[in-house]
C-alpha cells in the first residue's frame, strides 16, 4: 500500500502504541473512582496533560480532553456562543473551515444566532480586510482554521487574533491540520481556543484537546460529572490521552527537519505531475502551506474517478478531505477560491507522511499520469487539453 | 488494500457511512468501460448529450440503428466511477434490440446488470438512461436513410 492520505489520518507511532499499551491492559482503572487503582489512571492523565501543555507553551489547566477534533470545535464555538449569549449572538468564521466548523455554525443560524462567511483570496487566504470589517459589537467569537485541510494553506490567524482581540472578540483556531507539522507553541498563534488532535499527528483516535485560555468565557456542550474542569463532563479516554501526549512529545522532535524533508517531497511531486500531465494547477500554491499537503487539479476528469484508479493500483489519496467523500457539491473551499465547479470536481488531495519517501512520489505521479490519461480518453469533456 | 483481495467489504449494494464502496463488477467496468468512443457524423444515427446538474457529470452517447435495432452504441463521460460505470453497462444493454426495446431500458435494468450500486449514486445510472433516450429521440427525429 502506498498510503499519501497523512492528513486523514496517520499511524500510530510505535513508541505510542507502546506507552498506550499499560493503560489498556493494566491500569484500566477510572481516573475519577477513589481508590489507589484508580488514582493510577488519573495520575497518566494528568501526566500526560503536563506534557502535552508543555509542548504547546500553555498551562496544564488550560487543556480540555476531548474525543475529536470536531468535539473540540463543537465546545470551541457552542461553548463561547452560549456563554456569552447576553453580549452577543454574532460569530465570524473563514468560508474554508472544515465542516466541524462549519455544520455548527449552519446549527447555531438555527438557534438564531447570526453567522459571518469571510471569503478568502483565490490562493485560499482569508481576506483580513473583509474579516476586519465583519466584526461588529454584538460579535462574541471569530474563527478561522490554522492550516487549511484541503489546501494545507496557512492562514495568518496572528493577524486574526490581533483583530478580533481589539474589538474585545473570543478567537478559536483549529489548528487540527497544522499541529505537529510546524514548529512554535500555541501561545504563538494568539488564539484563546485551539483544537488540536491526536490522530493526525502519528497518535491514536479518540484523543483530542481544546486550549481554552485562562479566563476565556465559555459553557460545557456535554453535562455530566465534573471531568476536564467541568468542561466536558464523561471519563476520560485513559490510553488514547496517553498516547496523545507521547505522539505531541514525537512531533516536535526535529519538527524542522522532517518538515523541509517533506516540502522537498511535495515540490518534487508537484514538479513531476505538472511536467508529466497537461492541464493540471496546483492550488494554492503561491500562498504558505503546510510543508506535506498537495491540492491538485485536472481538467475534464473527476477526482472521485482518480481516487478510485490510484485505489485500485494501492495508492491512498482523496478528493478534497475524507469526510465529504460521498458528497455531491464540490468542495467549499475550492469553489471559495474561485475554482469552476468543474475545476473543483476534479481535485485530489495528496498528503505526505513520515513513511512517504522519493521513490512513493515516483511511483504516484507515474499511476497518476496514467489514470488521468486514461479518464481523458473516456472523458466528454475536453476543455483545452486536446 | 483495494486490490480485490478484500472482497467483503465491496460486496454490499449499499452500505452505511459517508464514504462509498463499489462492488467488482462496478469497479470492472469502471477501470474497463465497454463502447467507449464517438461515431463520426457520417455514422451516427442518434446523439444524446445529457448533464447531471445535481453533481456536474455529462454524457455523450452515439447509436447507430438499422432496421430498427441498435447496431452500435458508443459513450464518452465525465464524472464519478458510478457515472461511468453505470455509462458503460447501460451501453453494454441495447446492442442488437429493437429501438422500441432499447427505449424501454430503465436506471433499475442498469443497476441489476451492475449487481447493485450505492445509494448515493443510484442518480448517475439516470444519465446514460436519459442520454440513450436522447440520441433514440434524435434519430427519430432524422430523416429516414436512404
Amino acid at each position: 500500500m502506498n498510503y499519501l492520505d497523512y492528513s486523514a489520518s496517520t499511524p500510530v507511532a510505535p513508541r505510542v502504541f507502546e506507552a498506550m499499551l499499560p493503560f489498556l491492559q493494566e491500569s484500566w482503572g477510572n481516573p475519577s473512582s477513589p481508590y489507589r487503582f484508580g488514582n493510577k489512571a488519573r495520575t497518566a492523565v494528568e501526566r500526560a496533560r503536563k506534557r502535552i501543555a508543555g509542548h504547546l507553551g500553555c498551562r496544564p489547566t488550560e487543556l480540555v480532553f476531548c474525543s475529536s477534533g470536531t468535539e473540540a470545535d463543537n465546545l470551541a464555538l457552542r461553548g463561547v456562543a452560549h456563554a456569552l449569549r447576553s453580549k452577543g449572538n454574532h460569530i465570524v468564521v473563514s468560508a474554508i473551515e472544515h465542516h466541524a466548523v462549519l455544520h455548527t455554525c449552519k446549527a447555531l443560524e438555527a438557534e438564531e444566532r447570526q453567522v459571518t462567511y469571510v471569503p478568502v483570496t483565490a490562493d485560499g487566504v482569508v481576506d483580513l480586510d473583509a474579516l476586519g470589517g465583519s466584526l461588529r459589537a454584538d460579535t462574541v467569537l471569530v474563527s478561522v482554521m490554522h492550516a487549511n485541510n484541503e489546501t494545507g494553506v496557512i492562514q495568518p490567524v496572528e493577524e486574526i487574533a490581533g483583530l478580533a482581540h481589539r474589538r474585545g472578540v473570543v478567537f478559536h483556531t483549529d489548528a487540527v491540520q497544522s499541529a505537529g507539522k510546524l514548529a512554535g507553541m500555541l501561545a504563538g498563534l494568539g488564539a484563546d481556543l485551539v483544537t488540536v488532535s491526536a490522530h493526525k499527528l502519528y497518535g491514536p483516535k479518540g484523543a483530542a484537546a481544546l486550549y481554552v485560555r485562562q479566563g476565556t468565557s465559555i459553557s460545557p456542550v456535554t453535562t455530566g460529572g465534573a471531568q476536564e474542569l467541568g468542561l466536558r463532563a464523561g471519563t476520560e479516554n485513559v490510553a488514547a490521552i496517553v498516547g496523545f501526549a507521547e505522539a505531541v512529545a514525537l512531533a516536535f522532535e526535529g519538527v524542522d527537519a522532517e518538515g523541509r524533508r517533506q516540502a522537498q517531497l511535495r515540490n518534487r511531486l508537484e514538479q513531476e505531475v505538472t511536467a508529466a500531465i497537461r492541464a493540471v494547477r496546483v492550488n494554492g500554491a503561491r500562498a504558505q502551506r503546510l510543508p506535506n499537503t498537495s491540492s491538485l487539479s485536472f481538467e475534464a476528469v473527476d477526482g472521485e474517478s482518480i481516487v478510485l484508479g490510484l485505489d485500485m493500483q494501492g495508492i491512498c489519496v482523496s478528493t478534497g478531505s475524507a469526510c465529504s467523500t460521498g458528497e455531491p457539491e464540490p468542495s467549499h473551499v475550492l469553489r471559495s477560491m474561485g475554482l469552476s465547479r468543474e475545476e473543483a470536481q476534479g481535485t485530489i488531495r495528496v498528503s505526505l507522511g513520515h513513511e512517504t519517501r522519493e521513490q512513493d512520489i515516483d511511483y504516484t505521479v507515474r499511476v497518476l499520469a496514467e489514470t488521468v490519461a486514461r479518464l481523458r480518453q473516456i472523458s466528454s469533456v475536453r476543455g483545452g487539453v486536446e | 488494500m483495494g486490490n480485490g483481495d478484500d472482497k467483503s467489504s465491496r460486496e454490499p449494494a449499499t452500505l452505511p457511512g459517508p464514504v462509498l464502496f463499489y462492488n467488482d463488477v462496478v469497479i470492472d467496468h469502471f477501470m474497463n468501460p465497454r463502447n467507449v468512443g464517438e461515431l463520426p457524423d457520417a455514422e451516427t444515427d442518434g446523439f444524446g448529450l445529457v448533464g447531471d446538474a445535481s453533481c456536474g457529470d455529462q454524457m455523450k452517447l452515439w447509436i447507430a440503428v438499422r432496421d430498427e435495432r441498435i447496431a452500435r452504441i458508443v459513450f464518452k463521460s465525465f464524472g464519478c466511477p458510478g457515472a461511468i460505470a453505470t455509462s458503460s453497462m447501460l451501453t453494454a444493454l441495447p446492442v442488437n434490440r429493437t429501438v422500441d426495446e432499447a427505449r424501454r431500458i430503465t436506471d433499475d435494468h442498469v443497476i441489476e446488470g451492475l449487481g447493485g450500486i450505492p445509494e448515493k449514486k443510484r442518480h448517475c445510472s439516470l444519465l446514460g438512461v436519459r442520454a440513450l433516450q436522447a440520441a433514440i429521440g434524435d434519430w427519430q427525429k432524422r430523416p429516414a436513410s436512404p
